[in-house]
């Protein structure tokens, strides 16, 4: 039997990439049912304040118009935990961009042009929508974002003055996740029965919301997620529109498709909130830190407390005597924040790998080495032994493929006619998370296997992977097993999220497949026509405390030139090295590292969006204003990884492999634009507007 | 005509817009000639999707902003979510769903995108495959672009390189950020 039990680690082909090449994979606004409507959400057009009057009476008369939804006339909900589905329940404008009405038509044409008529009256008052450092209500929240604590502080402040110091702000502006799928739902009632089709990273979590807030149970319910385009975290728990798809089905008693404009999604889906860090370290003459303090300052909404995590992977990655990190933030009349790629790590990890960059420069000392003479023992916030580390690995083997070595350490040492080329590095990382999940493996007679679990993929491959997993467990040929996720109907599962859909989803696909083997060897004879399964939940395994501290680490090298003319910056190469586990699939693992590496391109470089202070607005909310990387703006990317054992970890000795590729990408590429410039450059992202002011002095 | 006729809006009847803002437009789609009363607003990429059923060009922004929903126009790529349905009249349209033609047989980039895992979420890739048959034919039939050497000879076959493909094909957005390998897919297909 070629291929039994090494499907692991393979690089097997996507499942479903045929359907995707040929344009049959469908996703959620393509699934026309019979009768389908679709919808058109009203954004509130104040930054606070409350709607006074809505008049839907133009709207109405124009031709193929259902029903305008208001906070009138919508079905009631149940008060959500998350604030933000509580759509048209009451007046309350939060921000600017808040659904105050949603109109549903017999076409996309008709649904549109009757938003734009229906009238909306608003009581507004004064808002606030700029962070600063100093914003007299930041407070420091109870927890951040991952139940982390908001503050730590370990050690005692050295007395002596250290051979070295740093003490600098760095800003992180607001960022969109935008993945290429906007958000949208198909929502259809019938007979009591609501299914819904959802661009979502979880249906099991949508199925959960639904059933609370339209007070049904939760079989009931079928929430389907067979393609998703994308989610980088905006998917990650339910969004308003499968909740406007819901109401507005009810309310029409027709399908409903909910599809979000793109201009409308910065508001509505979550951001990364903009992060303000100080950052300040001391080290002696050796480089090892004395003391380490990152204090971030953030914002969220006014309906909903969400700190991005940003001081916390400073109490991961090195020893210091001294240690204080802590975050702050104030409420604001801006749009909800929430996750986006690697939330607290990204941002976090540009600020403390660029104060490393600066302390390596200020001590005369190579920044690989700075990093490894900063290794810590043990974890330094909770004082456990990591599970796995190889960070140094990680350097090392960076630095050597990268040819390190050969740098001038000296800045602007390098040019090309009008370019300054220079090259830079640092650290990342990414805790390990896993959450229980359920699943089912079952036995056909004809010699093959069928895997069930409610498994969101939405890129990752986890149809493929978890494929893989199975086979593993099963000791059978890969292609004798088959996955089926996408579907609240299967074995429920946790969400495509926290780079821990993989770990999770296989941990159940594992404990189901053994399970299975165990049984199939107790049986005597040939199958029964309906097979012989077995069912696995892995709450209480997955989800116990581990002794360990675990996360996934790596290390980036970037190269750029930087156009003195123009102020561009362009990356000419861009190296990862990862220590994250076995890597399940070789071939879909290198593109999750590429892809977050290229958005973490478009975070130091042309990614950024700004809070227009007078209309509380996003102003950058599409796409040729919010620029994500394009073909042009990426070179070839290298993602490699060590093979690393951890047996700490679930039964595949996986890490997740998702988020860490963003993690110090933004860092390495801009203390790569200070070693071809000699000048620091402290707030994101690196246009040429701020390089060529930088570069003027 | 040999075609089917149906109307662009659901039923047609009191609901649809007024007789004068809809017009009756042919289109050959994938081969296939389809006669249709479409709205005046109606975007070649709406007809596609909701009319036709044709779900592979896709809805990224519908602003001409990110390429998902790229289709080859009388044999040139556009942004379909530009295009206006009723201004068409006559039009050949290919579509992502039209490129293997009637066999099983992938056509050469469907193909290269799958041995490179040359995407993910799947989303931007019709756009990305449709887009790159359009440059491939624009390189061969001599049109420059931002990057082609301006010594280089007019009206000849452009070469394309990393560098080439990645300019040409830079209307089109992948958030997942498979770039690398879509270049690499595309230089499969020229080599």
């Amino acid at each position: 039997m070629a291929g039994t039990g090494t499907a692991l680690g393979a690089p097997a082909e996507r499942r479903e990439g045929q359907l995707k090449v040929t344009g049959g994979a469908r996703y959620a606004a393509e699934h026309a049912l019979p009768g389908r409507a679709q919808a058109w959400p009203v954004p509130a057009t104040v930054a606070r304040g409350r709607v006074t009057a809505v008049d839907a009476t133009a709207a109405l008369r124009l031709p193929g118009v259902l029903a305008v939804l208001t906070h009138e006339n919508a079905p009631r909900i149940t008060e959500p935990e998350d604030p933000i589905l509580g759509v048209l329940q009451n007046p309350a404008v939060p921000h600017r961009g808040w659904f105050v009405a949603l109109v549903v038509a017999e076409s996309l044409e008709a649904a549109r042009a009757a938003a734009a008529a229906v009238r909306v009256e608003y009581a507004a008052e004064d808002h606030d929508v700029t962070l600063t450092a100093d914003h007299p209500e930041a407070y420091e929240p109870e927890s951040v974002n991952g139940e982390h604590p908001t503050r730590r502080e370990h050690g005692r402040r050295a007395s002596d003055s250290p051979a070295a110091r740093v003490n600098v702000a760095y800003e992180v502006p607001p960022l969109h996740n935008h993945p290429m799928e906007p958000h949208a739902s198909t929502a259809h009632w019938d007979q009591g029965h609501l299914t819904v089709y959802s661009s979502s990273q979880g249906g099991t979590t949508v199925r959960e919301t639904l059933a609370a807030l339209f007070g049904i149970p939760e079989e009931r319910i079928t929430v389907v997620a067979d393609h998703v385009g994308g989610g980088f975290g905006s998917k990650g728990t339910p969004r308003p529109d499968v909740v406007l798809a819901a109401m507005a089905a009810l309310t029409t008693g027709r399908p409903v498709t909910v599809s979000f404009p793109r201009r409308f999604l910065p508001a509505v889906v979550g951001h990364r909130a903009p992060t303000l860090h100080r950052v300040r370290l001391g080290a002696d003459a050796d480089g090892r830190l004395t003391s380490l303090t990152h204090e971030v300052t953030t914002h969220t909404s006014r309906i909903k407390e969400f700190v991005e995590q940003a001081a916390v992977p400073a109490r991961v990655m090195y020893d210091a005597a001294h240690s204080l990190t802590v975050h702050r933030v104030a409420r604001l009349d801006v749009p909800t924040p929430s996750w986006m790629r690697a939330p607290g790590e990204a941002p976090g990890m540009y600020a403390l790998e660029s104060a490393m960059d600066e302390l390596a420069a200020e001590l005369g000392m190579d920044p690989v080495e700075l990093r490894i003479v900063n290794e810590p023992e043990r974890e330094p916030d909770s004082g456990k032994p990591f599970s796995s580390r190889h960070l140094v690995d990680c350097l090392r083997e960076g630095a050597r493929r990268f040819d390190w070595s050969r740098r001038d350490p000296r800045p602007r040492s390098r040019a090309e006619g009008p370019l300054l080329i220079g090259t830079g590095v640092a650290s990342a990382t990414y805790p390990v998370l896993v959450s229980p999940s359920t699943a089912r493996a079952q036995a056909l007679p004809d010699g093959t296997f069928v895997v069930r679990v409610n498994a969101t993929d939405i890129g990752t491959g986890a149809r493929t992977v978890l494929a893989q997993v199975a086979a593993d467990a099963l000791e059978v040929p890969l292609d004798r097993v088959r996955t089926e996720v996408g579907s609240s109907d299967l074995p429920s599962a946790p969400l495509a999220g926290g780079s821990s859909g993989t770990a999770s989803w296989g941990w159940a696909v594992h404990v189901a497949c053994r399970e299975l083997v165990a049984r199939l060897a107790a049986h005597a004879g040939p199958l029964p026509a309906e097979g012989i399964d077995a069912h696995a939940d892995t709450s209480g395994r997955a989800d116990a405390d581990s002794p360990f501290a675990r996360h996934a680490f790596g290390a980036h090298f970037a190269e750029v030139g930087v156009d003195t003319v123009t102020g561009e910056v362009r990356v000419r190469r861009l190296l990862g090295v990862y220590a994250a586990g076995r890597i399940l699939n070789a071939r879909t693992a290198r593109s999750q590292f590429v892809g977050a590496m290229t958005m973490g391109l478009g975070m130091a470089l042309t990614e950024g969006s700004t809070m227009d202070a007078a209309f509380g607005d996003f102003t950058e909310c599409d796409l040729a204003s919010y620029h994500v990387p394009a073909h042009a703006d990426v070179p070839s990317i290298e993602a490699h990884w060590l093979d690393e054992t951890d047996t700490h970890l679930n039964p595949m000795g996986s890490k997740g492999i998702g988020e860490i590729g963003i993690v110090g990408t933004a860092a390495a590429i801009g203390n790569a634009v200070h070693h071809a410039t000699g000048v620091r450059f402290r707030t994101l992202p690196l246009t040429p507007d701020k390089v060529l002011g930088g570069l003027a002095g | 005509m040999g075609s089917d006729i149906h109307d662009s809006e659901a039923g047609g009847g009191p609901s649809a817009p007024p007789d004068e803002h809809r017009s009756t437009t042919t289109l050959r789609v994938n081969g296939k000639p389809h006669t249709l009363v479409v709205d005046h607003r109606r975007a070649l990429l709406d007809v596609l999707r909701e009319d036709l059923d044709l779900t592979g060009a896709k809805k990224g922004c519908d602003h001409g902003q990110c390429g998902a929903c790229t289709v080859l126009l009388d044999g040139r790529r556009v942004n379909s979510c530009l295009q206006l349905a009723v201004a068409l009249d006559g039009s050949e349209v290919t579509t992502i769903e039209g490129l293997a033609g009637d066999g099983e047989e992938l056509h050469p980039l469907q193909r290269a995108f799958l041995d490179r895992d040359a995407f993910q979420c799947g989303y931007c890739t019709p756009g990305q495959i449709c887009s790159a048959l359009g440059a491939l034919d624009e390189a061969a039939a001599g049109h420059p672009s931002h990057v082609t050497a301006p010594a280089a000879p007019s009206g000849r076959p452009v070469p394309l390189d990393a560098d080439e493909i990645r300019e040409r094909l830079s209307g089109n957005l992948c958030r997942c950020g498979a770039y690398p390998r879509i270049v690499e897919a595309v230089e499969d297909v020229v080599r």
